[in-house]
């Protein structure tokens, strides 16, 4: 038990071990529901449930305050990647309103090796990221939709997820005596 | 200097843990009430504060203090309140309850799958931790009330 004193000190883990525990996961989910759109589906869900998590840890590792506008929240998911998956993507593609934006990854830990066999055409790989960004964002009074616009698995040159803000939730008030 | 005791609640207002340490003074009703009490008044102070700050209020309450002890609240990005109360004399006491969320909270509740997030706390391992890391801080000096 020497987790205690050693925090600020972040494991660090072979990045390929990772890849392949999650293209074990995604296989495992492929036998399990045979139909792709439930795979995705799955995905996000598992996602959310990490990111509900893994934003708790982020916050106690940057101490990072609230965000006083979207562009701040774009720049603190990037953050994110660079920690969590030792990647920068880069951000582009604001809409005229500044709701909405692109994270653009040349590459992708989580799809070294992989290749979609043809009855995959519509697997979202890496859905896993996108119920992520959700779950974190939620937990801090914004709700957000994430999805993939282009994924090199699908011979697109980049990936790219697109994040729109959807709404602030409002602090919760306490339940009332009566 | 003494720490007294410590209430921690979530997002929503549900006590999540509640420890003491050096407390004489019973509050004479359930814990319950009184975990609904304190974050009640919690609620009412942060929201007055932020209203009737003249400048942007940033971080809004930190703490009060009466002649006997003083409260201080530490309330996190995403709505957890740490709220701990010590003497009057304790320095530092930001850092020791953000060393409790970061140290503690997140390493034996977050990454613990078997916790329930927005659940009381039942982990051993997490009571026993905070205990530690309280007993080691400065603040914590165990002396005859």
């Amino acid at each position: 038990m020497s987790r205690g004193g050693t925090r600020l000190d972040t494991k660090k883990v072979n990045s390929e071990l990772f890849t392949l525990t999650y293209g074990a996961l995604v296989a495992q989910l492929l036998k399990d529901y045979e139909n792709v759109e439930d795979v995705n589906k799955q995905l996000e869900r598992m996602g959310y449930n990490m990111g509900i998590r893994l934003i708790e840890d982020f916050l106690a590792r940057t101490g990072s305050g609230r965000c006083y506008d979207f562009r701040d929240t774009a720049e603190k998911i990037q953050s994110a990647f660079k920690i969590y998956l030792g990647v920068t993507p880069t951000i582009t593609n604001w809409n005229a309103a500044g709701d909405e934006f692109s994270l653009c990854f040349e590459s992708n830990p989580l799809t070294e090796f992989v290749e979609l066999p043809d009855n995959c055409l519509h697997l979202k790989y890496c859905n896993l990221l996108t119920g992520v960004l959700r779950g974190a964002c939620e937990m801090v009074q914004m709700e957000i939709a994430a999805w993939f616009v282009q994924d090199q698995l699908k011979n697109d040159n980049i990936t790219e997820v697109r994040i729109k803000f959807v709404k602030r939730l409002e602090d919760a008030i306490p339940a009332g005596e009566d | 200097m003494t720490v007294h005791n410590l209430y921690i609640f979530s997002r929503n207002g549900q006590l999540l843990f509640y420890t003491e340490w050096n407390r004489l003074n019973k509050s004479g009703m359930t814990q319950e009430e009184e975990a609904k009490l304190m974050y009640g008044m919690l609620f009412s102070i942060k929201s007055f504060v932020n209203k009737i700050s003249p400048l942007d209020p940033k971080e809004g309450f930190l703490y009060y203090k009466t002649s006997k002890y003083t409260l201080y609240c530490f309330e996190t990005v995403s709505g957890l309140k740490f709220v701990l109360n010590t003497d009057n004399g304790a320095q530092n006491v930001r850092e020791l309850l953000q060393q409790i969320y970061s140290q503690v909270y997140v390493e034996f509740v977050v990454k613990n799958p078997l916790c329930q997030l927005n659940q009381p706390i039942q982990s051993e391992l997490f009571r026993t931790k905070l205990d530690e890391l309280i007993k080691k801080s400065p603040i914590y000096l165990n002396r005859s009330l």
